[in-house]
């Protein structure tokens, strides 16, 4: 067992835990953080996608004793006080989710994505999206919210 | 809980996980991004009895331009910008997984994983690279055409560790290509071909559709025609061996042609 020290959206966390626990069973079954999607636990939906260190990563591939010392932000870190940030407020005008099982883990490979290129085309957009599996929207309203929140400055 | 049990060390110098690795034996395993060792042991097609995490080892984290070589340290990872001073790295990486898997993906660790359907391998024999692999017992380098073995296979012993992968950037007026057929963006490719062209050579090489990545000697009239003579796909689910070998010849032709027009410019 393993003492693992993590911060998730500004909170501190001290858990001890075996070596195999993923990072997402962590965050959901430890902290409660559920709004932490696993589809496929091998890499290929995204759903799973949180931040860590400010870079999307795949929480269904590493360890939760990996990100020890590690500052980490899941979906439940994005609204404040009930008010959605201006990439989740395009999703909701785009209808850009309808089951929302894809949604947190597309918003936080998104928010790095738009952060590291700003003007994004539709074509780069929908490239970035190649790592996430939606099975309800059919994509374009997806690519619309992220194309047009990142023209309206903060994502 | 997803994977099998295991020991966990994760060393914050070299000499700490070459020791892990001699002491841990056949049974060891080297984690870097874990974008394919992670989905293994989630699957349970793996069970290694210890993990050796690199990824804290600083020594192992950098890019540098060293005698016309690009040395890519064994934890940089594939979204890393300074890959892209690396013609054929710039060509070949958007190819390999996705934005996120790059994220966490490293060089050093494709190149070690060795999948034969990988961009990265291909890549590196292309560019007449090699590979730097350490052990307690010493240092060696290995070219790339001698470290790649067969699908999933490398010459790499047991307590071997792959610091660095070597990426020479040739001469100047050498132009490159990186061509795949996937059937989706981010899947395994089919069919993958990759050409440098310059000086009046040529050097081709071909992934997916063969065992190991594997350089051709290609007729310069009709590249891709000679170089699917010489294959044999076995075929599998999603195409059979005619289509792989149609793949061959149009991926072979549209590499060549681009990386000739790319030297002409």
């Amino acid at each position: 067992m393993i003492d693992v020290e993590v911060t998730v959206n500004g909170r501190r966390y001290r858990e001890t835990v075996e070596p195999r626990l993923l990072l997402s069973d962590f965050l959901r079954g430890r902290l409660g953080l559920t709004g932490t999607h696993v589809g496929c636990e091998h890499g290929v939906c995204g759903a799973c996608t949180v931040r860590l260190e400010g870079v999307a990563v795949r929480s269904c591939l590493l360890l939760a004793v990996q990100a020890d010392g590690a500052e980490i932000v899941t979906v439940e870190g994005l609204a404040r006080n009930g008010a959605l940030t201006p990439l989740q407020e395009a999703f909701r005008r785009h209808h850009a989710l309808q089951c929302g099982f894809c949604t947190p883990g597309i918003l936080m490979a998104a928010l790095d994505f738009v952060e590291r290129y700003p003007m994004p085309t539709k074509e780069q957009i929908a490239d970035m999206l190649s790592g996430h599996l939606c099975r309800c929207t059919g994509y374009t309203p997806i690519v619309e919210a992220i194309f047009n929140a990142s023209r309206e400055g903060s994502a | 809980m997803k994977p099998a049990p295991f020991s966990y060390l994760r060393p914050e110098t070299l000499e700490e996980a070459l020791d892990a690795l001699a002491e841990g034996g056949d049974d060891a395993k080297v984690l870097a991004g874990g974008q394919s060792l992670v989905p293994a042991l989630n699957m349970r097609l793996v069970r290694p009895s210890l993990l050796v995490d690199i990824n804290r080892v600083s020594e192992l984290g950098d890019v540098v331009s060293n005698n016309g070589r690009l040395a890519v340290g064994a934890t940089v990872r594939q979204s890393n910008p300074r890959l892209l001073d690396h013609p054929l790295l710039a060509e070949a990486l958007p190819h390999v997984g996705h934005f996120v898997t790059r994220n966490r993906g490293t060089v050093g660790g494709s190149i070690a994983h060795a999948d034969a359907a990988a961009e990265l391998p291909l890549a590196l024999l292309v560019s007449g690279g090699s590979v730097r692999a350490r052990s307690a017992r010493g240092e060696r380098e290995i070219p790339a055409d001698d470290f790649f073995v067969t699908h999933f296979t490398t010459a790499l012993e047991p307590d071997e560790l792959v610091v660095e992968t070597l990426w020479p950037s040739l001469h100047d007026g050498w132009r490159f290509a990186f061509c795949e057929f996937a059937q989706r963006r981010g899947d395994y490719a089919l069919c993958m071909a990759a050409a440098v062209a310059g000086d009046g050579e040529l050097r081709v090489g071909l992934g997916s559709v063969v065992d190991r990545p594997t350089l051709i000697e290609v007729d310069p009239d009709h590249p891709g025609e000679s170089a699917a003579a010489q294959v044999e796909p076995w075929g599998n689910v999603h195409a059979s061996p005619a289509y792989l070998t149609h793949l061959v010849q149009v991926l072979v032709d549209r590499a060549v042609v681009l990386a000739r027009e790319r030297a002409v410019e």
